[in-house]
């Protein structure tokens, strides 16, 4: 009797154990979301460095388990996703090697300095993401950071070989299946059933960063010939494009083309304000009379002599006032007056030609990018306390996004997005209008935990590169995309709650 | 030998919550096969139903020792998010021993050890309401000498005061988002054992014929106080903007008091109804505060916001042969929580549970007590709305969805 009871106890309480509570509906159970019309069993992710979960100006593996596709994999779990695999890299600095040198930078963090205040700075360490050691590809995500449009079909963009000289790009090379394989290629060799593209960023983005160091390349059907701060011309985007999206679109049961955000907008060029050097009546009366004489004879003659327009000698003025100032910078954009002024009447010397040649003070139009809040207002030359950034010393015209380098920034993104909003309609597939959604984060975007926004540092979108989302950036991005694909393919694909997502990483260097 | 056990007993003491709150109604295998009723029923196991019973009883002595095991699950998700999560709860195991002796034919004197409150829930860590809680276990052993008096021919009283000792470990992350640099999520862990205190018991019972009794007891709050803990920090970023460190820390944690009153009846000779009402006072707990002792480390304020909740007992015996006595019963749980305060650490909505149970006679002094409770809980979609960031109110909530069955076996020396 005791025994039996023993093992009556015994089976009731292994039978208890797998009494799990069971929702009416559960999440879990097959059916309760749908993929629609879409077939997300296999999903492959192409782009850039947005795509590959790139952040703080570096490739790091919680930044790249955060990217908007890895995200979305996650949600495509509901409805049939299967694995969704990412070439991580080997740490958290984010640096790449190259045969062990570092050929890349490291995260930023945001450190609290010496003086109580936080600000980005560069985490220390030594990474480990030899480029040399092959991440064994295809992945699910194709992400490639700096790829613009055309290298997604370029031989030898994973060749490491052409990397020290530019021709290749090294995140590639860590994964691109051979020498001559292309990152359509071998997303393409995925056989996937499902894709997302977004590309087209890095064809003005590097102009803009650069404060428009390049070339609009309107005309130039050649991309083999662009400088890396080129922009891509609209036709060669098109035309490129349109190959990739239908190598993509191939045996897939869909996809979703994302269009190009306006890059204007982001911390990068929003941050530091155009009008940001302090003088006092003094020092601005003491910087005028310097350059008194140039704005009322010089210009004056120079409009006389036809040299430049009288509208250009007018915006050519330098006036400095009590007070926050915009500060004087070289735009390329301008006449070129360096020769002119070595010559009669002026007989200037060389180097004083050279700072006037293309100098003038910045307005309201300009956008003065992040990477010069360390710049303006510095005396590089510690033994001329006179040699003010920005005062005396013009700002380098990579500093600078003018009005002017803005329009065809703006000319080229819609010409761009054109070609996207019409190849997705052609070919029947999703589209996300990232331009409008992303802009909506300069008023702020709600959630449960606040409002998110571009500003920098605190405004939770944006990582401290000013350019790359955080981790709940890329959430609100893919709630943007699955919102997309329920939308075009019947689909009921859950989103993310983004305030569970991460902003900026706090972190002192040790 | 007699030490080992009882430090077996104290080990094996945490116990999965089952009841409103983190009130664990299991006290004998007798009264829970009848509901969990008592306050009136004259049994071994009045020590802790009413005491005034004790007096009562036809042996000498009379010892009572019991356990169950409790297997409590439950399962959380959000429709919106796909989130989800179930708890990974080990089996809970309450248990009671209950030793009187009837030192005069209207004294009875003894001593109780029982486990009326704790929790042991666990989610997977960092799941999705890992700000709250990853996982707690909580156990409170009560200490209870007892003394029952006859008073007359109605009426009897008895009681006595109680020593409780309890631990508490709670972990759970710091907030929604924060990391060390390599992803892990920041977290905390605050452990206090042997934290003690004090508090007594009362009974009062009426028996106006030899078919009925009437019954009241009270249970007295009591406030354990963690003086001292430890707060281990886990994950914690290197930045000043994160300064936690390990450091100690004071919290209460609120017992509260629980009233019953009762009715028993004997009819047919063979058959005895029983029906319980208790109250449980859990307004005290109205938040829970940890106090950490490094300043710069900030204060946890939890709300908790309980308010009073009452549990309906109805319980049936019927002594079929001079081998066996059958049992049955049913009660209705009224949860604490209040809306919007559903915590995950707790999460109890009302139940409604059923119970059976039996009683073999080995001999005329030994018997093999034996239950099962089944509790049944509706699907809810609940919420916790007094979770702050940035002094924004975060709400977390979802679907939740709980059950627990809890067989039980003791055993009864009469002499």
């Amino acid at each position: 009797m005791k025994n039996s009871i023993k093992i009556l106890a015994g089976l009731v309480a292994i039978g208890l154990v797998s009494c799990e509570p069971e929702f009416d509906n559960s999440v879990e159970d097959e059916g309760f979301y749908s993929s629609g019309t879409a077939n997300l069993t296999n999903y492959v992710a192409v782009g850039n460095s947005l795509t590959a979960g790139f952040a703080d100006a570096a490739l790091y593996i919680t930044g790249q388990q955060n990217s908007y596709p890895n995200i979305m994999a996650q949600q495509f779990e509901f409805v049939g996703g299967g694995e969704f695999t990412q070439p991580l890299t080997n740490d958290n600095l984010g640096g790449l090697l190259l045969g062990g040198n570092q050929i890349t930078q490291n995260r930023f963090v945001l450190s609290i300095g010496a003086n109580g205040n936080p600000g980005p700075v560069i985490l220390d360490g030594m990474p480990t993401t030899e480029i040399t050691t092959s991440a064994t590809g295809p992945f699910n995500n194709m992400g490639v950071p700096g790829a613009k449009s055309f290298h997604l079909i370029a031989e030898g963009y994973g060749n490491v070989a052409g990397v020290p000289s530019g021709a290749a790009n090294p995140y590639f090379a860590r994964f691109a299946t051979s020498d001559n394989a292309t990152v359509i290629g071998d997303a393409v060799s995925l056989n996937a059933t499902f894709f997302s593209l977004w590309i087209g960023n890095n064809d003005i983005l590097s102009y803009a960063t650069s404060g428009g160091s390049g070339v609009y390349q309107q005309g130039n059907m050649n991309p083999a010939t662009y400088g890396p701060n080129d922009i891509t011309d609209p036709g060669v985007f098109a035309n490129v494009y349109n190959q990739e999206v239908a190598a993509l679109a191939d045996g897939a049961s869909g996809g979703v083309l994302v269009n190009i955000p306006d890059v204007t907008s982001i911390p990068y060029f929003t941050t530091v304000p155009a009008q940001s050097i302090p003088l006092d009546a003094a020092t601005a009366g003491a910087v005028n009379a310097q350059f008194a004489l140039y704005n009322t004879q010089v210009l004056g003659g120079l409009a006389q002599a036809g040299f430049i327009s009288p509208q250009e000698a007018a915006a050519r003025q330098i006036n400095f006032s009590a007070g926050a100032n915009f500060p004087i910078i070289m735009d390329d954009d301008l006449t070129d007056l360096t020769q002119v002024l070595q010559g009669p009447p002026f007989n200037l010397p060389a180097q004083t030609a050279a700072l006037l040649g293309q100098l003038r003070q910045a307005n309201n139009t300009d956008l003065v990018v992040l990477p010069a809040a360390s710049v303006l207002g510095t005396t590089p030359d510690p033994n001329n306390p006179l040699g003010v950034v920005g005062v005396s010393i013009p700002l380098a015209d990579r500093f600078v996004l003018t009005q002017q380098e803005q329009f065809r920034v703006t000319a080229a993104t819609n010409s761009y997005n054109q070609t996207i909003q019409a190849v997705a309609l052609a070919n029947d597939l999703a589209f996300v209008d990232a331009r409008t959604a992303l802009g909506q984060l300069t008023i702020g975007i709600p959630y449960d935990g606040g409002v998110l926004t571009s500003t920098f540092g605190t405004g939770g979108a944006f990582s401290l590169d000013g350019v790359h989302p955080t981790p709940r950036g890329y959430a609100y991005t893919a709630n943007l995309i699955i919102d997309a694909i329920n939308n075009k393919y019947d689909a009921t694909i859950p989103m993310v709650n983004i305030g569970n997502y991460a902003t900026v990483t706090a972190a002192n260097n040790l | 030998m007699k030490k080992v056990l009882l430090l077996a007993v104290f080990v094996l003491a945490t116990a999965t919550t089952y009841a409103g709150g983190y009130r664990v109604s299991l006290q004998g295998n007798k009264s829970l096969a009848m509901g969990h009723t008592g306050v009136a029923v004259v049994s071994t196991e009045s020590m802790f139903f009413n005491p005034a019973g004790l007096v009562h009883l036809d042996n000498k002595l009379n010892i009572s020792v019991g356990g169950f095991g409790v297997f409590s699950n439950v399962a959380y998700q959000n429709e919106s998010t796909g989130d989800f999560a179930r708890t990974d709860s080990g089996v809970g195991t309450p248990i009671y021993a209950y030793a009187s002796y009837a030192v005069t034919d209207w004294l009875t004197a003894g001593v109780g050890v029982y486990t009326p409150y704790g929790s042991g829930v666990e989610y997977e860590d960092d799941w999705a309401g890992s700000h709250l809680v990853n996982n707690i276990d909580l156990a409170a052993i009560y200490i209870q000498p007892t003394v029952s008096v006859k008073l007359g021919e109605y009426f009897s009283v008895g009681g006595g005061p109680i020593f409780v000792t309890g631990s508490v470990n709670f972990n759970r992350n710091l907030n929604r988002t924060l990391t060390d640099i390599d992803g892990n999520r920041s977290e905390v862990t605050i452990d206090a054992s042997g934290v003690t205190g004090t508090g007594w018991t009362a009974g009062l019972m009426f028996s106006p014929t030899d078919k009925l009794n009437i019954g009241f007891n009270y249970r007295a709050e009591i406030i354990l106080e963690a003086e001292g803990g430890e707060a281990d920090f886990e994950n914690v970023p290197n930045t000043p903007l994160a300064p936690f460190s390990d450091t100690t820390f004071d919290a209460e944690l609120p017992l509260p008091a629980e009233l019953s009153v009762g009715l028993a009846y004997e009819f047919c000779d063979k058959w005895l109804f029983a029906f319980d009402f208790n109250r449980q006072f859990w307004d005290v707990y109205e938040s829970l505060d940890i106090d950490f002792a490094d300043p710069n480390i900030p204060d946890s304020f939890n709300q908790r916001n309980y308010k009073n909740s009452s549990t309906y007992r109805f319980g049936l015996q019927y002594e079929a042969t001079s081998m066996f006595t059958l049992r049955a019963g049913y009660y209705f749980d009224e949860s604490p929580v209040r809306d919007g305060f559903f915590a995950p650490e707790t999460p109890r909505n009302d139940s409604n549970n059923f119970t059976a149970g039996l009683t073999f006679n080995v001999s005329d002094s030994f018997q093999i007590d034996a239950s099962f409770l089944y509790s049944h809980f509706e699907e809810i979609d609940a919420s916790y709305d007094a979770y702050f960031e940035n002094g924004q109110a975060v709400p977390f909530g979802g679907t939740y969805k709980s059950n627990a069955f809890v067989p039980g076996i003791g055993v009864t020396y009469k002499m």
